[in-house]
């Protein structure tokens, strides 16, 4: 069973002739209840969503993303409340791409074959799990190409170019690059080294390459849409939950960042 | 009249053959591998490649034995503890004295290794994490021989249990960072460690500090200890002519138990015991005994035993000794247990109090409350036993860095506010 959601939307962004903008946020952050609807603000601005599954040891997160798994856990949050999440994006947009992204204790502790079942039942598309680089995928790979979920593979700067083409080999749906060496929210490297490493990644895969870590600014998402497939916003979406009290308030802060962000792609587009 | 530890030829002792090897991803059964991010994937390959290339050149043992005979004072001597066995009544108790190891404990085996491989790669700079403190010890006094740069991470919580460690690892040079996030622990420490490591993978080489993490760290940390295990068979059969019936080792992530343990790994007749913190109880949720009670997972790279919830969330374990508290272990041991290998064994924050307490009084050895767990499982194996019999028992670190902890359960029955 294959997946085409995420396929389409690369597709349709190319046919406007722009990249594509990924968001993330933690799910059951601050809360599950605040969380759906923060997320629902943002995936109407997005064209794949990236759902975080909290974890409790997020290993290769920054101080951001960490406080989100933090809070989440803090309110409760158990796997179902992410299925619930997810199905309510779904739902609401049926036309986005929606990627369950977390650690890899989560689904192996249910069993990647129920994990699979559920997280297509609920409307993902694919499936980022952290830890688990291409050498590992036995222990989910089969599950879920079973259940049509993507499996997305990062690549980073350390990747040679044979963990480039295992990435390829074994990835489906896009590549994330990973633009520096270190965790979620740090600051960005060198933009021509970003763009040399994800042009060069691009010969070697029919696969979109989206781009993300660090990328907190409309100006950084402009320059990154120039070359890259999508752009992945994370910590500083999830920023907003802090920086600003209030259900309302934060749903509309989301929303014009991400717009912010959109209107940044297009203009790239258009530039 | 056994014939003096002199009689061993001191490298002879050691063999340099990689037994049991894990297969080519690192896996020991269905255990360990290179569960990473992909950033430190092509680090942990670059590392597994310069250790099986150091391992294969005789210069690098050269220089790692000369430095564990001249630096460390190996081979550290086993001890017959006859006041013990006698009081016991059971059989004869056998330590294994690495307490006497210089920093007092069995981690410097692995730094001085895993810092020769760090010379050899070309990094300047050195991290760690630590619990107990013993790790960050080991590792400072490694950075500063060889004069690299020294970061250690310590979760906050450690840091109140352990000050002298602190300290000392301080006055060496190292630069403690406390980590505040999650528990506060040692699980704590290996993921910050883990986050910068990520960021500086580049110029810093992580010494990692037990025989878990992702591959090559299990293999590598066990190969660095095995001499811990290769001297005590040697001294067992030079003063007992026979092996031990039993060897005996505290686990918290497991490096002294591998160390001591895996060089008998195919003495089918040596019982291998191991021996994790059941804290307050194993009924409860304050304990440390994740073979005992938790259950496959995937963390700090490598897929072993765990303790967590009904959903894979990594529990808050809790330990009398900071050096036990962390809620994995070693993927080997994990095989190990599966495969009926190895038997395992518990001691509780008051079984681990006493058996410190009545070693101390005993035999005038103070042991680390690490150690004092396996002291207090060999003990009642001992017990059980007949005089004949040996019960080999691995006294991984002295209990001068745990004065503290000790004090505040103990002071007050030694009159301690008048001392």
């Amino acid at each position: 069973m294959s997946n085409r959601q995420l396929a389409t939307v690369f597709q349709r962004c190319k046919a406007e002739n722009r990249a594509a903008l990924v968001g993330y946020l933690t799910a059951g952050d601050p809360d599950p209840v605040t969380s759906r609807k923060l997320m629902l603000a943002l995936a109407a601005q997005c064209d794949v969503i990236e759902i975080g599954m909290p974890f409790s040891d997020p290993m290769a997160d920054g101080p951001v993303i960490q406080a989100a798994s933090e809070r989440a856990l803090a309110a409760g949050t158990h796997i179902q409340d992410v299925f619930e999440i997810t199905r309510a994006v779904r739902e609401a947009q049926p036309d986005i791409g929606i990627v369950l992204m977390g650690y890899a204790n989560i689904p192996y502790t249910m069993g990647f074959d129920i994990f699979s079942e559920r997280a297509k039942a609920a409307g993902a598309d694919g499936v980022l799990i952290v830890d688990i680089p291409p050498e590992e995928g036995q222990i989910c790979d089969d599950a879920l190409a079973t259940h049509g979920l993507d499996r997305i593979l990062l690549l980073s700067p350390t990747s040679t170019d044979d963990r480039i083409r295992l990435a390829c080999k074994h990835g489906t749906g896009f590549i994330y690059y990973v633009s520096l060496t270190g965790i979620t929210g740090a600051n960005m490297g060198d933009m021509g080294d970003i763009r040399l490493k994800t042009e060069h990644i691009q010969t070697m895969t029919d696969m979109p390459v989206c781009v993300g870590f660090g990328i907190k600014t409309p100006a950084q998402v402009a320059a990154v849409a120039d070359f890259a497939d999508g752009v992945v916003v994370g910590s500083h979406f999830v920023s907003h939950i802090t920086a600003n009290g209030g259900e309302q308030a934060t749903c509309k802060a989301l929303s014009t960042s991400a717009a912010a962000m959109k209107e940044a792609i297009r203009g790239a587009a258009a530039a | 009249m056994s014939q003096s530890l002199q009689n061993l030829d001191f490298s002879s002792m050691y063999d340099l053959e990689i037994k049991h090897a894990p297969d080519a991803g690192g896996h020991f059964g269905k255990f360990g591998g290179r569960f990473a991010a992909e950033t430190l994937m092509q680090p942990l390959k670059e590392i597994e490649e310069a250790f099986f290339e150091a391992w294969a050149d005789p210069a690098f043992h050269e220089e790692r034995l000369d430095l564990l005979k001249n630096y460390v004072g190996r081979a550290t001597p086993l001890y017959h503890a006859k006041h013990l066995s006698a009081e016991v009544g059971g059989a004869q108790i056998y330590l294994k004295r690495e307490d006497l190891n210089h920093t007092g404990a069995h981690k410097v085996n692995n730094t001085i290794g895993q810092a020769l491989l760090a010379r050899r790669m070309g990094k300047k700079k050195v991290i760690a994490e630590t619990g107990a403190g013993q790790h960050g010890v080991a590792t400072a006094t490694v950075a500063a021989m060889f004069n690299m740069e020294c970061n250690i991470y310590m979760g906050r919580e450690d840091i109140r249990r352990q000050a002298p460690n602190v300290f000392r690892m301080k006055l060496l040079g190292a630069n403690v960072v406390p980590v505040d996030s999650g528990s506060a622990t040692l699980k704590d420490a290996v993921n910050e460690a883990l986050r910068v490591w990520v960021a500086t993978c580049e110029d810093t080489y992580y010494i990692f500090g037990t025989a878990a993490g992702p591959h090559p760290f299990p293999l590598m940390v066990r190969q660095f200890h095995t001499v811990i295990g290769q001297e005590a068979r040697a001294q067992c059969l030079d003063q007992t002519g026979r092996l031990p019936d039993v060897a005996v080792a505290c686990v918290g992530g497991g490096s002294n138990a591998i160390g001591l343990l895996h060089p008998f790994y195919d003495d089918s007749e040596v019982r291998l015991v191991a021996v994790e913190a059941a804290g307050h109880g194993l009924g409860g949720h304050e304990h440390a005994a994740s073979l005992a009670a938790g259950k496959p997972g995937i963390i700090h790279g490598s897929l072993s035993y765990l303790l967590e919830d009904e959903e894979g969330q990594i529990s808050g374990t809790h330990s009398i000794s900071a050096g036990l508290d962390y809620p994995g272990v070693g993927p080997e041991l994990a095989a190990m247990l599966e495969m009926g290998r190895l038997q395992l064994d518990s001691a509780t924050d008051e079984q681990a109090l006493t058996a410190f307490k009545r070693l101390t009084r005993c035999e005038g050895i103070i042991p680390a409350l690490e150690s004092s767990h396996a002291v207090a499982a060999g003990m009642l194996i001992a017990a059980s036993m007949s005089p004949d019999q040996t019960v080999l028992i691995n006294l991984s670190g002295r209990g001068d860095k745990d004065m503290g902890t000790v004090f505040e359960l103990l002071g007050d029955e030694l009159g301690g506010d008048q001392v």
